[in-house]
């Protein structure tokens, strides 16, 4: 190295020191760490004792793990579509043009940075089963169609699609980021499209869709990392980390922390991080290979 | 944008205008709630707005609750005197009375935040109203802690937490932008690789971390890590850094100038977007930060406003819904505020981080 290179990288090591250290403490000993105690039985009180694979194996029998990954695949699989489908929508009408965008944009964007505690409250207050908003507004709907409106969050058929609903509100997030491609999208696309007779849906489908696929790709990746990780909206939701009711909302991120927290099994906990880590992995491998063909980037 | 017809625009102007209503409702109806005395908020169908109702019994003007219309006698309902909590409980005065007597206006209960309030920390309505004596529990604590207790525990972990978040990420980011060094590129993608990291992986160790330092049950979890920058701010800040001119580095080292200097006087203060767009995401993510205050904080007068709202609507059996949902208006209401003064920032941020993510 020449002299200016090493001079160069002694300064550059020493701003990024900082990071260097949180690196170590805060991400790569954790990682390390929990990676070898989910090989043990770890309990807080004392020292972890090597197992060996017996937590992971211990995992494909233990009933409540597989249902906690169906509730949470469940939910994923709910959420993430309708997510993306609304905001998506949101920004499309939002880029027509309207008169009003600024405070349109508001209002969408607002719930997503209502804190998440005060937010389930609001919404554990509207899907109350008795006097519940929503229930009151369904009231009708229902009746006609001769059946009640479900009880949401006390009924283990309907506690998961609430959680899918709650979601929904806070779509303003990301209808921002689309908001932004679409206004990307040059104009003279539409313009020769139109010019060729190509109605909204074509260009749409043919035109929109594709140059903000790589927008489209992002937030699907950001969805499914986040989505499979949900904890705070259902633990102040449904009160806890139980999954009430009956397991129904035991989520995989609450199943996690009720082992590694309440019961003590931290050995046990690690394993499933892990496997929850695997499963991002493949999930965004998996994602990434399908959209190869349909994410197109601006030359 | 798109060219559209005018027909084509109205429709989705009524679209929006739809969204909208669904939007912003539950936040009226949040507000609508805190401001109802408890009787009004369990009514079905919904009592709307909050009001006062009042009319003649026994040739005394009062308000009363109302009650159930009476089937025999068309016209006339049975309404109850409504008491103040504070008097020695008597039996109601009650009576029956022509529907077209009993008068009534908007009364918003601006009471029940002040209630909301001082009952969060952990105190009963009756201490609260002065009829029974603060208790001494053993810890000392409880009784005492109030909202402002929880209020400065938040700001302390979110005013901390942007100071950090926004020095040791600029640092950091100056380093993988502005200076040339060897494996700069490689670490960078090791950086970027972390993101991918679920957080519960780092979670129990993380915990053990904390615990041998002895920081379990302070405050400091919460807020020392942001001093230790994040992948995701780092890469904000250096795809910000990285439009800064190269040339005006350059010459400021060919006169002499210490990388320090360039950094401090040259490259931040230049910086003030992506400065603010740190600061204002932290601050937001620091007060909405639920998990981080439920792992690490133990004792009541150390928690933020998060967990303290969610230990409140399991405080004294039943949910009192009219004071929790004038406790979850407080916790909103800064932030909403301070996205009022900062919202271009706040938008012209997420975008970035969609499209160049």
């Amino acid at each position: 190295m020449t002299r200016g290179e090493r001079q160069r990288l002694r300064t550059g090591l020493l701003f990024a020191l900082p990071w260097f250290i949180g690196l170590s403490v805060f991400t790569l000993y954790p990682v390390g760490a929990s990676l070898f105690y989910s090989f043990c039985d770890y309990s807080v009180l004392q020292s972890p004792i090597w197992t060996g694979t017996e937590n992971y194996q211990r995992m494909l029998h233990d009933v409540v793990f597989w249902k906690s990954l169906r509730n949470t695949g469940f939910y994923a699989a709910l959420a993430l579509p309708l997510g993306m489908v609304t905001s998506l929508a949101l920004a499309l009408l939002l880029n027509t043009g309207v008169r009003g965008l600024a405070a349109f944009r508001t209002i969408f964007y607002l719930p997503s940075i209502v804190p998440v505690v005060a937010g389930a409250m609001l919404w554990l207050w509207i899907f109350n089963g008795q006097y519940g908003l929503l229930n009151w507004a369904l009231g009708p709907v229902c009746r006609l169609l001769g059946g009640a409106p479900p009880a949401w969050l006390a009924d283990p058929r309907w506690a998961k699609p609430a959680l899918v609903l709650m979601s929904l509100w806070g779509a303003g997030n990301s209808m921002i980021i689309y908001l932004a491609g679409l206004q990307d999208v040059p104009a003279e696309l539409y313009e020769s499209a139109e010019l060729d007779g190509a109605g909204w849906w074509r260009r749409l489908w043919h035109i929109t869709l594709p140059v903000i696929s790589p927008v489209i790709y992002f937030n699907m990746i950001m969805g499914i990392i986040g989505a499979l990780q949900t904890f705070a909206t259902v633990f102040v939701m449904t009160g806890g980390a139980e999954g009430n009711p009956a397991r129904s909302t035991l989520f995989y991120a609450l199943y996690l922390f009720s082992t590694a927290f309440y019961d003590l099994r931290m050995g046990y906990a690690s394993a499933m991080a892990w496997v929850l880590f695997l499963l991002i992995v493949t999930l965004t491998v998996l994602a990434t290979k399908l959209s190869e063909k349909r994410v197109h980037y601006a030359g | 944008m798109q060219p559209r017809t005018r027909f084509t625009r109205g429709l989705a102007y009524l679209l929006l205008l739809a969204g909208a209503v669904v939007f912003l409702f539950p936040l009226v109806w949040l507000v609508l709630t805190s401001l109802k005395p408890v009787e009004q908020t369990m009514t079905m169908p919904p009592t709307w707005l909050p009001r006062a109702y009042s009319t003649v019994i026994n040739g005394r003007q009062m308000e009363v609750t109302l009650g159930p219309l009476q089937p025999d006698r068309p016209g006339y309902r049975q309404v109850t005197e409504r008491s103040p909590t504070k008097m020695v409980p008597q039996p109601l005065v009650a009576g029956i009375v022509p529907v077209s007597t009993i008068e009534s206006h908007i009364a918003p209960r601006w009471e029940n935040y002040r209630i909301a309030l001082a009952t969060m920390g952990g105190r009963s309505l009756s201490e609260v109203e002065g009829s029974t004596a603060p208790r001494e529990t053993g810890a000392g604590a409880d009784s005492t802690v109030t909202f402002g207790t929880f209020l400065g525990n938040t700001l302390i972990v979110c005013v901390l937490g942007v100071i950090g978040a926004v020095l040791s990420n600029a640092l950091v980011a100056y380093s993988f932008a502005r200076i040339r060094w060897r494996g700069r590129n490689v670490v960078f993608a090791l950086t970027l690789a972390t993101m991918m990291i679920p957080f519960p992986v780092l979670m129990v160790p993380l915990y053990g971390v904390f615990k041998s330092l002895g920081w379990i049950g302070s405050l400091k979890p919460l807020w020392v890590p942001a001093f230790f920058a994040n992948a995701f701010n780092i890469f904000l800040m250096r795809q910000f850094f990285r439009t800064i001119p190269e040339e005006l580095s350059e010459a400021a080292r060919i006169d002499g100038c210490s990388e320090w200097t360039i950094f401090w006087r040259i490259i931040l203060p230049l910086s003030r977007p992506v400065l603010m767009v740190v600061a204002l995401f932290h601050f937001l993510s620091a007060w909405n930060d639920f998990m981080g205050p439920l792992l690490y904080l133990t004792r009541k007068h150390t928690f933020t406003l998060a967990v303290a709202l969610q230990n409140y609507s399991s405080q004294h059996g039943g949910v009192q819904w009219h004071h929790l949902m004038a406790a979850s208006a407080i916790v909103i209401l800064p932030i909403i505020v301070l996205f009022f003064f900062t919202q271009k920032t706040f938008i012209k941020g997420i975008a970035t981080t969609g499209i160049k993510g």
